[in-house]
This record gives C-alpha cells, sequence and structure tokens, in this order.
C-alpha cells in the first residue's frame, strides 16, 4: 500500500499501471478496465438467449392470456391503471395482450441476432468484394462504385427503406435485403482504400512482374492485407445495424407482426406510457444493452486489430 | 482546389440523378398513379384522359424525363392527400424541422465540445469516466426509446416539460435532446480525440517548453486546432439528420418533415415521398460540398493539396 500514496489521481500523463497487485479490488478494477467484461457478458447472455430461446421463454410470445394482461413487473406493487398484482410466472410483467414480456424479449433476441448476423456478413462479402474490385482494377469500376456508395450515403436510407415496405409489404426477405443494400458500403469504401495503398506496395508489383493473375493478386497477396480492416468495421457496425432493425422495427416497416421484435414492442408499449411504463422500458432497454456492448467490443476489437482506423 | 471541388459537383449531380431514378422507380412500382388520384366512379373516359395528360400511356424512359424535368423546377406534382404542389407541402414542414434541427445542434456543442475538451485534459479522471460514458449511452440508445423515457420521466412523472405538440419554447427541450444526444456523443468523441492528438503535437510541447500556463495552452493552442471538428461534424449530423427526425417527430408529435415522411409513406403519398427524398439527397449533398470548401477556407494545408 505505500506505494500509491503520492500520486494525484487526475495528473495528465500518470502512467496507469497496477501498483499494487496484491490488493484484490485493485486488481479487479484494473482488469475490468483493461478487458471489456461487461460487455462480453452481455454478448454471451444474448447469444444464449438467441439460441437457446425455444427452451428459455417460459411461455408462448404470440399467444398472450387476457386474464393476464397489464401484469407489472415482480418488484412493483400493483398495476396503476388496473390494479393487477404481479405474478411470479411474469418476472418483467405481461403486455396489453397478456404476453409475458420476458418470454418476448427472449425471442426478439433470437430475430434481433438472426438479422444483424445475415446482414452483416453478407454485406462484409459483398462490399469487400466490390471494394477489391475498384480498388485494383480503378477506372469506370472505381467510378461506379464510388457514386453508389455515395448514392447509399446521400439518400436518407429510412425512408426510402420506408417506401420499399409499403410498395412490396413487409416481409422477413425485404428488411434483410434493404439492410444489406444499406450496409455493404461501408465495408466497400474501406476496402477500396485499403486495397489502393497496398496495391502500391512492392509485393505486389513483384507479384505482377512474376506473372501473376489478377485474380491471383488479389486473392493472395491483397485480401489478406484488407481481412483485418473487415473484421474492425463489422465489429463497429453490428451495434449501428441492430438499432437500424429496431428503429424500422418501432416505425412498423420491420420484423412483420406478431413476430416479437424488440422495436415494435417498444412502439406497442408506447400507448401505455402513462400507466404501463415496463411495456416500452424493457425491451428498448435490451436494445440499449446489446448496441451498448457491440459498440464496446467493436472499439475493443479495433484498438487491438488495427488502431490506423480510429476515426472510424 | 477549384479541381476538386468541381469533379465533386459532378458527382453530386450524377449522385442525385441515380436518386432520382430511384425514386421515380419506386413510385411507379407502387402501381398506376391514376388509382391514388381517381376514384372508383371515374368513367372510361377520365381514366384515358388522365393517362394522357399525365403521359402515361408513353414508355417508362419518357415517363421519367417528364418527371425529372418536372423535378429540376421543383415541381412533383400535386400531393395526393392534400391536393396542392407536393413542394409547397414539403417547404411548408421545413422550418419546424430546421427548429428542432438546430436545438439539437445547439444541444450537440454546448454539451459535446465542452466535455470533450474537459475530459481530454483531465484524462483518467472521474470527469472523464462521465463524459465517456454520456458518449457510450448516446450511442447505444435508440432515439425512440429515449424519447419515450424522457416522456416518461419529465412529462408523465414529474409533469415538468410536455408530452409532445409545439407551442412555446419548453416544447423544444425534450425532442432537442432525444435528437441531438446521438451527435452529442459523436461531437465529444471527435473533440475528446482531436484534443488529446492536439495536446500530444509538438507545438503544444513547443508552447509548453516555453513556459505557457495550462490555460494558454488550451485556450490558444489546442483549442484553436481543434475547431474545426464542430464543422467536420455538420457533415455527418446532417447525414443523420432525416432519419432522427422521423423516429423524434413521431414520437413527439413535433409538425416537421420527419413526419410528414412517414405519414406520406403509409398513405402512398409518392409525390410528397420523392420531393422529401429528393429535398434530403440534395440538402446532404449541398450541406458536404459547402463543408469541404470551408475546409479549404479554414485549413490552409487542405487548400494546397
Amino acid at each position: 500500500m505505500a506505494t500509491n500514496t503520492n500520486t494525484t489521481v487526475g495528473s495528465v500523463n500518470a502512467p496507469r499501471v497496477v501498483r499494487d497487485s496484491r490488493n484484490p479490488l485493485r486488481l479487479a478494477w484494473h482488469i475490468l478496465r483493461r478487458y471489456p467484461i461487461l460487455p462480453a457478458f452481455i454478448v454471451a447472455v444474448l447469444v444464449i438467449a438467441a439460441v437457446f430461446a425455444p427452451w428459455l421463454a417460459q411461455h408462448d410470445p404470440l399467444v398472450g392470456k387476457l386474464r393476464d394482461q397489464d401484469r407489472p413487473p415482480i418488484w412493483q406493487e400493483k398495476s396503476p391503471i388496473s390494479g393487477k398484482e404481479p405474478l411470479w410466472d411474469y418476472p418483467l410483467g405481461t403486455d396489453p395482450l397478456g404476453r409475458d414480456m420476458l418470454s418476448r424479449i427472449i425471442w426478439g433476441a433470437r430475430y434481433s441476432m438472426l438479422i444483424a448476423s445475415v446482414v452483416l456478413i453478407s454485406g462484409a462479402i459483398g462490399g469487400t468484394i466490390l471494394g477489391l474490385i475498384a480498388g485494383y482494377f480503378g477506372g469506370i469500376y472505381d467510378e461506379v462504385l464510388m457514386r453508389m456508395v455515395d448514392l447509399t450515403l446521400g439518400v436518407p436510407f429510412i425512408l426510402v427503406a420506408l417506401a420499399t415496405v409499403v410498395v412490396f409489404g413487409s416481409s422477413m426477405v425485404l428488411i434483410i435485403a434493404l439492410l444489406i443494400l444499406f450496409s455493404w458500403s461501408g465495408f466497400a469504401r474501406q476496402v477500396r482504400a485499403e486495397t489502393l495503398r497496398l496495391k502500391a506496395s512492392d509485393y505486389v508489383a513483384l507479384a505482377v512482374v512474376a506473372g501473376a493473375s489478377a485474380g491471383r493478386i488479389i486473392s493472395k497477396h491483397v485480401l489478406p492485407g484488407v481481412v483485418n480492416t473487415v473484421l474492425v468495421i463489422a465489429s463497429l457496425n453490428i451495434g449501428q445495424l441492430i438499432l437500424t432493425e429496431a428503429t424500422l422495427s418501432f416505425l412498423g416497416v420491420g420484423i412483420p407482426k406478431p413476430r416479437p421484435a424488440w422495436g415494435s414492442m417498444v412502439a406497442e408499449g408506447r400507448d401505455y406510457i402513462d400507466t404501463s411504463y415496463w411495456m416500452a422500458l424493457f425491451p428498448g432497454l435490451a436494445i440499449f444493452a446489446v448496441v451498448f456492448a457491440m459498440n464496446f467490443l467493436g472499439d475493443w476489437i479495433r484498438d487491438r486489430l488495427d488502431p490506423r482506423l480510429r476515426q472510424l | 482546389m477549384k479541381k476538386l471541388l468541381i469533379r465533386r459537383l459532378v458527382a453530386a449531380i450524377i449522385v442525385l440523378l441515380l436518386a432520382s431514378v430511384l425514386v421515380f422507380a419506386l413510385s411507379r412500382m407502387s402501381g398506376d398513379p391514376r388509382h391514388l388520384f381517381l376514384s372508383e366512379y371515374t368513367t372510361d373516359e377520365q381514366w384515358e384522359q388522365w393517362g394522357r395528360d399525365f403521359g402515361l400511356d408513353k414508355p417508362y424512359y419518357e415517363q421519367y424525363f417528364r418527371w425529372l424535368s418536372g423535378a429540376v423546377l421543383l415541381d412533383f406534382d400535386i400531393s395526393v392527400k392534400e391536393q396542392i404542389p407536393a413542394t409547397t407541402v414539403v417547404i411548408r414542414k421545413i422550418p419546424n424541422t430546421l427548429q428542432l434541427a438546430a436545438g439539437a445542434y445547439v444541444f450537440a456543442l454546448l454539451v459535446g465540445i465542452p466535455l470533450g475538451i474537459l475530459s481530454s485534459i483531465l484524462r483518467g479522471t472521474f470527469l472523464d469516466l462521465f463524459a465517456r460514458g454520456f458518449a457510450l449511452l448516446g450511442q447505444a440508445m435508440p432515439g425512440f426509446w429515449l424519447g419515450i423515457m424522457l416522456i416518461l420521466m419529465f412529462a408523465v412523472r414529474l409533469e415538468w416539460l410536455p408530452a409532445g405538440g409545439k407551442d412555446d419554447l419548453r416544447s423544444l427541450i425534450l425532442p432537442s435532446i432525444t435528437l441531438g444526444w446521438f451527435a452529442a456523443a459523436a461531437l465529444l468523441r471527435l473533440t475528446r480525440s482531436a484534443m488529446l492528438e492536439i495536446l500530444d503535437s509538438e507545438f503544444v510541447k513547443l508552447a509548453r517548453a516555453k513556459g505557457a500556463s495550462q490555460m494558454t495552452v488550451i485556450i490558444k493552442h489546442a483549442f484553436r486546432n481543434a475547431i474545426i471538428v464542430p464543422l467536420t461534424f455538420a457533415g455527418v449530423f446532417l447525414s443523420a439528420l432525416l432519419t432522427g427526425a422521423v423516429v423524434t417527430e413521431t414520437v413527439f408529435g413535433w409538425p416537421g418533415l420527419g413526419r410528414l415522411a412517414l405519414q406520406s409513406v403509409f398513405g402512398t403519398d409518392f409525390p410528397v415521398i420523392s420531393a422529401i427524398v429528393m429535398f434530403a439527397t440534395a440538402g446532404y449533398l449541398g450541406m458536404n460540398l459547402l463543408v469541404d470548401i470551408l475546409y479549404g477556407v479554414l485549413d490552409p494545408r487542405i487548400r494546397q493539396s
């Protein structure tokens, strides 16, 4: 303990080291700061909920009991409007149709994860391929690609998505397709920039001299160099993607009802906000926790894999 | 610099054209526009007459050019719902959304910049932790949920502020925070990292070596160079503005562009949707061009490249 007497906590450039590893509190704090324990825990809970939803959820997420509508969460004495008492069967209360909030949130995790992973993987692959082609071949490919990227950035995505859903009708496939259209451009832009940089390197020039084909150079010499970038962008984008999906669901054009999506659950709970706050609070809290964890992990992964991307 | 700007301008026009193709295609895919305007009591002659008047008997590319030549002159046809020009419908709502955007931007500036600066100078302290927590919250909370929670807290429980609508300045507070928190978070992070980088730079070290006080260093040397951050940020803010406005205005019943957009989508009022998408895209591209120009004015290093 004698070692940490004279240190001012706030001094600007004080090196932050564990000054006494025998002090368990200090050590715990150090580990908590260094490793994203909490976000990793949240993501683990999310993944477990998503994978095992049918076994974890105690109630049918789609069918409610009207007798049990408007049950408050267990720590509350009774619902202010219906006067109903909480039941241990519904730890987080029920919604206006008497469906269990917790079961719906667990199933919501499944839909959220399903969409996020499909969209992210397709967007990453598509964007990477386009970015590689545009960056390596340049010229007209590059022009076309960059204008498409500008288009996805400039056009208000949410409006186009809304209009498309109204025209074609809401479906899972459509919402996934729309989100892919929204997510590929971030990958394409960054991969293109990286490809331009790698293309100018000596080892690529040597490969060209050695007579390697364009396909071989791209797959053997450029692609390995951009993999880290792609991983970083994927980890940084996943939070935003979940938010966008939730926003679409909130506006009524996301995951089709009555499937439990966190965004549409908040929308349903909104009408009861003055009496039954839990209907909007918990699904939103789930979105918040997951996006928070994903953002935090994304930052952490970026700092480790590719600190150059800090400005992203 | 001039050449770069011309290139950017051409690119912006191309993007605008692409957007127009997209919007036009969507509006035609929604079905024959006559279904929206004419009732079921229309005779066949009237139906045909309408088709001829609006060029619906022509091939699609001709229809598109007809639509485009109108759009260039800001004529997006008549709003289905209001029966007045769609452009008028949209323009009437712009001031309200700009008011909300201004409120949000002011909130972002007032919170993001001071907190960003403080957390960079007091790095590692409790305040820094607080500021970064604030930023993490802002970037992870869904806007619609934040809005509803603010209503729950300040309108339903505490009854301090109105839950929605647009009356006096008080009704602007909650929507501004809802729309601006995300922006404040981004601004805070940008300011913080810019300040950290500058505080670590050679000229700041020189100033310190010459004996300048902490205050002088921060105000005269560091902050002056970080001032470009809010500018870069204006572009980012604008790109997220319309999405945020749709959500915020829906939650608070704010009579602006976002709510109009949502209502028009669900009412399949395609003239209005087209006008909003085109206006928003043009606004975004124009703002980015402006930011590029201002960059050149503010930072001589960029002018030369």
